[in-house]
This record gives C-alpha cells, sequence and structure tokens, in this order.
C-alpha cells in the first residue's frame, strides 16, 4: 500500500519547519531505512541522475555523518552534521550543514519516529538558527505566503510563452 | 535536507522574485506580455490606473529582473526575462518533488523490507 499519509510540510514558531509523513511498516525498519547508509543510498536523493555515493554514518551520540551526492556532469552536494541524539528506533537528532548552504548557519534536525498499528508517523522537525534562515528557506517556496504567486506563475509557465532554459550566466 | 542545493541560486534574486509577483496588478502585467512587448501606454490599458501607478510597478518588475526593456527608443517596449521565473517555480517543484520523491522511494524501500523480513521468518 502506497502513499499511507501524505507529506506535511508547516512553519512552526519562529524558526521550525515541521515534515510529518506516515508510512506502511514497523518504526524499527523506518528507522533502519533511515540511519543505515546501504538503505540512504537507495531513497534519499537518488533521482534522475543523482546518486548517493559517499554515505558515512557513524551512528552514536558525538558521531558524525558526512553524505555526498553526485549528478550529471561531476556536479555534487554535500551535507555533514553530528548525531545529538540517538534513540533507536524513535528518535534521532542531529546538526545538518550543507557544503554551499543557501541559508546562513546550521540547522539542528529531530525526527520522531512513532508506530501505531504497524504503521509509523515520522515527524521531523528542523530548527535553523535564526527567522532570517528558516523563512529563507520557507521562501523557497514550500507552502505559505507565496503559493498564490505560484499558481499564477504556474499558468503563466503552462502558457509555453516563458522559456526557461536560456542559459546567460548571472554574476 | 533541502532539495535546492542540487541548484544554486541566488536568494536575493529570489526574494526580488516574489516580492515582484505578490501583486495581482504585477501579475497581470507579466501574463500579458507573456503574449509578447508592448509599451507603457498599452501595458496600462486594462487597468483603471494612471501611467505613473503602471510606471511604478514596471519598475519593481525590472528591479526584479522579470522584464526588461526593448530597443525602440520612443515606444521602449517591455517585455518578459524568463529567467528569473524559471528559477522561481524550478525551486518549488524542486522542494515539493524532493521530498514527496523521496518518501515515494522510502515506500518502495519499505515494501521490500517488509517482505524479506517476512521470508526470513517463515523460514525459521
Amino acid at each position: 500500500m502506497k502513499n499511507t499519509g501524505n507529506l506535511k510540510v508547516t512553519a512552526s514558531g519562529d524558526r521550525e519547519i515541521v515534515m510529518t509523513r506516515v508510512f506502511d511498516a514497523p518504526r524499527n525498519l523506518v528507522f533502519d531505512a533511515y540511519t543505515k547508509p546501504e538503505l540512504l543510498k537507495r531513497w534519499l536523493g537518488v533521482f534522475g541522475r543523482w546518486s548517493l555515493p559517499i554515505c558515512e554514518v557513524d551512528l552514536r551520540v558525538g558521531g558524525t555523518y558526512r553524505w555526498v551526492w553526485r549528478g550529471a556532469d561531476g556536479a555534487e552536494m554535500g551535507v555533514r552534521g553530528v548525531y545529538r541524539e540517538v534513540v533507536p528506533p524513535e528518535r534521532l537528532v542531529n546538526t545538518e550543514k550543507f557544503d554551499e548552504a543557501w541559508y546562513p548557519g546550521e540547522s539542528l534536525n529531530t525526527a520522531v519516529f512513532v508506530e501505531q498499528g504497524g504503521k509509523t508517523t515520522l515527524t521531523v522537525t528542523t530548527r535553523y538558527e535564526s527567522r532570517e534562515a528558516r523563512d529563507a528557506v520557507l521562501k523557497s517556496p514550500m507552502e505559505g505566503g507565496v503559493a498564490q504567486s505560484y499558481d499564477k506563475l504556474a499558468e503563466l509557465l503552462a502558457s509555453g510563452e516563458i522559456r526557461g532554459t536560456e542559459r546567460r550566466e548571472r554574476p | 535536507m533541502q532539495p535546492t542545493g542540487y541548484r544554486r541560486t541566488s536568494l536575493d534574486r529570489l526574494d526580488s522574485t516574489f516580492a515582484a509577483l505578490a501583486d495581482p496588478t504585477r501579475r497581470a502585467i507579466l501574463a500579458r506580455l507573456a503574449a509578447g512587448e508592448a509599451s507603457v501606454t498599452e501595458l496600462a490599458a486594462p487597468f483603471d490606473m494612471s501611467q505613473p501607478a503602471i510606471s511604478k510597478h514596471l519598475k519593481v518588475l525590472e528591479r526584479a529582473g522579470l522584464i526588461s526593456r526593448g530597443r525602440d527608443a520612443q515606444r521602449r517596449p517591455r517585455r518578459l526575462e524568463g529567467r528569473p521565473l524559471a528559477e522561481a517555480t524550478g525551486w518549488l517543484e524542486n522542494y515539493r518533488r524532493f521530498w514527496e520523491g523521496n518518501f515515494e522511494r522510502l515506500d518502495a524501500l519499505l515494501d521490500e523490507l517488509k517482505a524479506e523480513k517476512k521470508r526470513g521468518r517463515s523460514k525459521r
């Protein structure tokens, strides 16, 4: 059974983003998939030509992780962080910092795995260092105030009149 | 985890793009320009607005890089610049698709893991 729960994304407080999703599996499996490199490599950020060739996980409090995705033409994206809390299979807290972050500071991610009737509700709370950082991420438009603009924008783009493919380098 | 790192985009540019798109008049202007370039007078025509008011909107769009001015010195036609729009939309689509896509792949993986577990159990 797919899509037992749709993905919910909300802004919370001043500097958090909360994501909730239900999986049709017991939480020990979801926790494994979330923390074991050989399993992470199969779902996290791997689409199109992106793969996750570097996936190092030292799953203990104070342990680090280092993940590097590789895409077409040698493009790379890396992220690293430290595990702050490791409570299998119910809770995982880690810092997160991208090599080329587009928001200031690092974030703190808290993943909580709650099992009920064989299904697992995963709640991931990402806390940024400042409201500005959180809002910068929110503006990468998930939900909220700009949604309407986006709908209009989508209409405009769907009209086929606007081409997004011109590759002019910006300073 | 964020999807946007896959594609570096200037945050300042996106800020001004979103601010520019937040206004219905400016979106209507963009929709009109999607059909082809137009002078300020032509752009003002469908709106119950003074030309200076329209010019103000055009300035916002111009600063956001969403429109530019054509060569014709007399008409100064405005034309649509596609790239910032495409970037903004790309970001939106990336973000949603990124996590939805991740979790759909995770669904499939979990199905496999469950099946393996079942097989392992029945062997014993």
